[in-house]
């Protein structure tokens, strides 16, 4: 015989049952009233209101933004573990605006399938990450996307000893590319409306996905042009790899933060604003100093801080964009001290008012 | 057991005290912490979720679970079922919980297999092979997992290209695309074939089962295997003959950037399983190990006292009594392996959390992809649990 209660016979058993189950149905009860009762109290408690942002990082003394996990010329921390780069310098312009210290960043390495959650749920504070604004990541995903820096498009590296030279060449390829990003889905849209049939390989991680097209895993790597020409520079030796001519996609990239908190958003905005402006207005890290002096230019006096109150309308201080100017540069000064090393010729980024370019900053008025 | 050797006494309801309202009833007591602390969770609970719900209107972050019925749009290396990015992210979360159980059957199948092997030849007399067997369980049970799965993915992107690939047979290609080889050009003949091998494994069972009851009655042992084989084997090849005998194969060739036909072994998957297995491997031989060594040498030597040979002392002494050591230990590395298998995503295998990331990246709802991801683990794992502890109770000593 099994030791334990079993001595019970029949009844006894349905009666232990019994008792159960009013025990459990009066303690459902019980618990059905305490929980009514505490509902109203628990409603009650204000949600985390809109709008905290900035306070929430002077608070804390340290913006925390979220990079690349490592991308030459975008982020990238260097052999003394400073994150350096055109994403980077981003984050410090907006640092510099609250703190007037470009050391007061926390930078956060977010992969391309993680930064969303990280943004949505507060790790960050914003991304500054090559980020493709898209209808749905503006929207359902709960972000504000505050100006495009850097005007992109998706295309295809290969090996130069594949001897393939155009995109609709690597029908049956296999084709290497980081899930989570547009590049995925451009992809399988491309492949749709070309008839063009390709094997993914599909890895998270950009070192590894970098590997396995390197160890010839796969025939050819898509991603952003600008991601391409980082990756390539940083391979051994780079000749042997060609960016193909075709640009499949379009892919606007620029910072981004969550919904819900316009000035902060504002401010994010009109950092990149700032930049471009000062680069039209020909401010450099230079002459900034001297220019805040003695430039008649209302516009630029303005922008400047000696005149008007345009920093206070964003909350922050007047002199903020001399500030930023003077510690990072102006958006030409950013891009050539950055991008142009790694052979990412400014291109369409150009300034639309000197040389026809896409950037263009509205007025500081 | 039987009603008849209780005590009648027993069978009686014992009194019952009505309950009186007073902390010093223990009763009354044990209500009230019981509905603080429902209470309490409840609250906890509540508060959470109403929060998560606000914040999510705040920022206007979509909820729901009506993106899986949007095409999903992501490419997806392996499926066992068609699936095209035209298709819904349903049926893109449906193709990564099939590669998962895909990579958690294979591997528990051969990490069984492997690990038993490993644990018996560590209790082997002979030096070498005992050694041998001991630092394998060491060092693979101290390397990290992850680590050993980007090694064995490395390993296989170091192999030469397809257009320099290994040719060991004909029509065996082996490359840093993987594992290529012919396959049969599948049809109706197959699939009955198929259907006629399942039913004659079913046949032969119920034959084993009638032919012990006879023996168990006249004590004359019947041969089951001849009617085995002709079922087992028989039977399928006799259906596909009758049914044309099709036999066309698919053999891979290398046509354009890769090989193209005949059916294919991803480096990803392969890393992976490998993986997998010589990890789990490691620790199932030290279970094996500890359930034979859990047996009593006692019940060897009685058992050859009794005439008994080699074989059958295992089979019908040892392993009996070892499995009740071996198959709980035993079900939390299956588990363990199941789980493990999430390491997919940092070598390109897309497992149920590779392509729930991804989904949950394009729709920014984290919560529910987590919520999916839960689901689909927890539902795994209680399953592998349940038939375990099935098996178990199966096994267990019955005393008589
Ligand atoms: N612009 C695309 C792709 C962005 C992206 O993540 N690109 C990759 C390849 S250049 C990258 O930056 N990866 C860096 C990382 O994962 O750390 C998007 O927003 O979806």
């Amino acid at each position: 015989m099994r030791p334990g209660p079993a001595g019970q016979g029949a009844n006894g058993r349905d009666a232990v049952t019994a008792t159960r189950r009013l025990n459990f149905l009066r303690l459902a009860g019980a618990t059905a009233i305490t929980a009514v009762l505490s509902l109203p109290a628990l409603a009650q408690q204000p949600a985390a209101p809109s709008g905290t942002t900035i306070d929430a990082i002077r608070a804390r003394g340290t913006l925390i933004c979220g990079v690349n996990t490592g991308l030459a010329g975008f982020a990238q921390p260097d052999s003394q573990g400073v994150w350096r780069g055109f994403d980077a310098d981003y984050c410090r312009a907006v640092a510099i605006a609250l703190f007037n210290d470009a050391s007061k960043v926390r930078f956060v390495p977010t992969t391309a399938q993680n930064r969303f959650t990280a943004l949505q749920s507060g790790e960050v504070d914003m991304l500054s990450r090559n980020t493709t604004w898209t209808l749905s990541r503006d929207t359902s995903l709960g972000f504000d996307f505050t100006g495009i820096n850097f005007y992109d498009g998706q295309g295809f590296m290969v090996k130069r000893s594949l001897g393939v030279n155009a995109a609709r060449d690597l029908n049956g390829a296999t084709i290497c590319v980081q899930p989570g990003t547009t590049t995925e889905q451009n992809l399988t849209d491309w492949s749709r409306a070309n008839n063009i049939r390709f094997q993914p390989v599909v890895i998270e991680r950009l070192e590894e996905v970098v590997a396995a097209y390197v160890a010839g895993r796969c025939d050819a790597y898509t991603t952003d042009v600008s991601g391409l020409a980082a990756t390539r520079s940083a391979q051994p030796r780079p000749a042997d790899h060609v960016i193909l001519p075709d640009v499949i996609s379009k892919e606007p990239l620029g910072p981004l933060v969550r919904h819900g908190d316009q000035r902060f958003a504002d401010l994010v905005r009109w950092v990149h604003f700032g930049l471009i402006g000062a680069e039209e207005f020909g401010i450099t890290a230079a002459n900034v100093e001297e220019a805040t002096r003695t430039d008649a230019r209302p516009e630029v006096q303005r922008m400047l801080g000696r005149n008007g109150d345009l920093g206070q309308m964003l909350g922050v201080d007047p002199a903020w964009m001399a500030r930023i100017i003077r510690g990072l540069g102006n958006y030409g000064e950013i891009y050539a001290r950055n991008l142009e090393p790694i052979g990412i010729p400014r291109g369409r980024n150009a300034l639309w008012t000197t040389a026809g370019g896409l950037q263009y900053a509205p007025p500081f008025r | 057991m039987s009603d008849a050797s209780v005590d009648p006494r027993f069978r009686r309801k014992p009194p019952r005290r009505p309950l009186r309202l007073s902390w010093s009833d223990e009763r009354v007591r044990g209500i009230v912490y019981q509905v603080v602390v429902v209470a309490l969770i409840g609250s906890v609970i509540y508060w959470l979720w109403s929060n998560t719900v606000h914040n999510l209107e705040v920022r206007r972050i979509a909820t729901g679970f009506g993106f899986l019925q949007r095409e999903a749009g992501l490419p997806i290396a392996e499926h066992l079922i068609p699936y095209d990015p035209t298709d819904t992210y349903l049926r893109a979360l449906t193709v990564g919980v099939l590669n998962t159980l895909k990579v958690a059957v294979v591997g528990i199948v051969l990490a069984t297999i492997l690990g038993t092997i490993i644990g018996i030849a560590r209790l082997s007399k002979n030096f070498l092979v005992s050694k041998i067997a001991a630092f394998y369980v060491e060092v693979i049970r101290d390397l990290p997992l992850l680590l050993q799965l980007l090694f064995w993915y490395t390993i296989m992107q170091g192999l030469p290209g397809p257009r320099q690939a290994l040719n060991p047979v004909e029509g065996v290609f082996l490359s840093n695309r993987g594992l290529k080889l012919p396959w049969i050009i599948w049809e109706g003949a197959h699939t009955a074939a198929l259907l006629a091998c399942i039913a004659g494994i079913v046949l032969t069972w119920l034959y084993a089962r009638q032919a012990r009851a006879k023996q168990m009655a006249d004590g004359q042992p019947r041969k089951i295997w001849p009617l085995a084989i002709a079922l087992v084997i028989g039977l399928p090849i006799l259906t596909w003959q009758a049914m044309g005998g099709p036999w066309d194969v698919d053999w891979p060739a290398l046509r354009g950037f890769n090989f193209q036909g005949g059916t294919n072994m991803s480096p990803e998957f392969a890393a992976l399983l490998i993986g997998l297995v010589t990890y789990t491997a490691g620790f199932i031989a030290e279970v094996v190990r500890a359930g034979i060594l859990s047996v009593n040498s006692g019940q060897w030597e009685a058992a050859q006292a009794l005439g008994l040979r080699h074989g059958s002392v295992l089979r019908l002494i040892v392993m009996p009594q070892a499995l009740r050591v071996i198959i709980p230990p035993l079900t939390s590395n299956y588990l363990n392996l199941t789980k493990n298998s999430s390491l997919a995503v940092a070598i390109g295998y897309q497992d149920i959390v590779s392509i729930a990331n991804t989904t949950l990246n394009q729709t920014g709802q984290a919560i529910e992809g987590i919520a999916i991801i839960m689901a689909v683990y927890l539902t795994i794992s209680l399953s592998i649990s349940l038939f375990m502890n099935w098996y178990n109770a199966r096994i267990a000593l019955v005393e008589r």
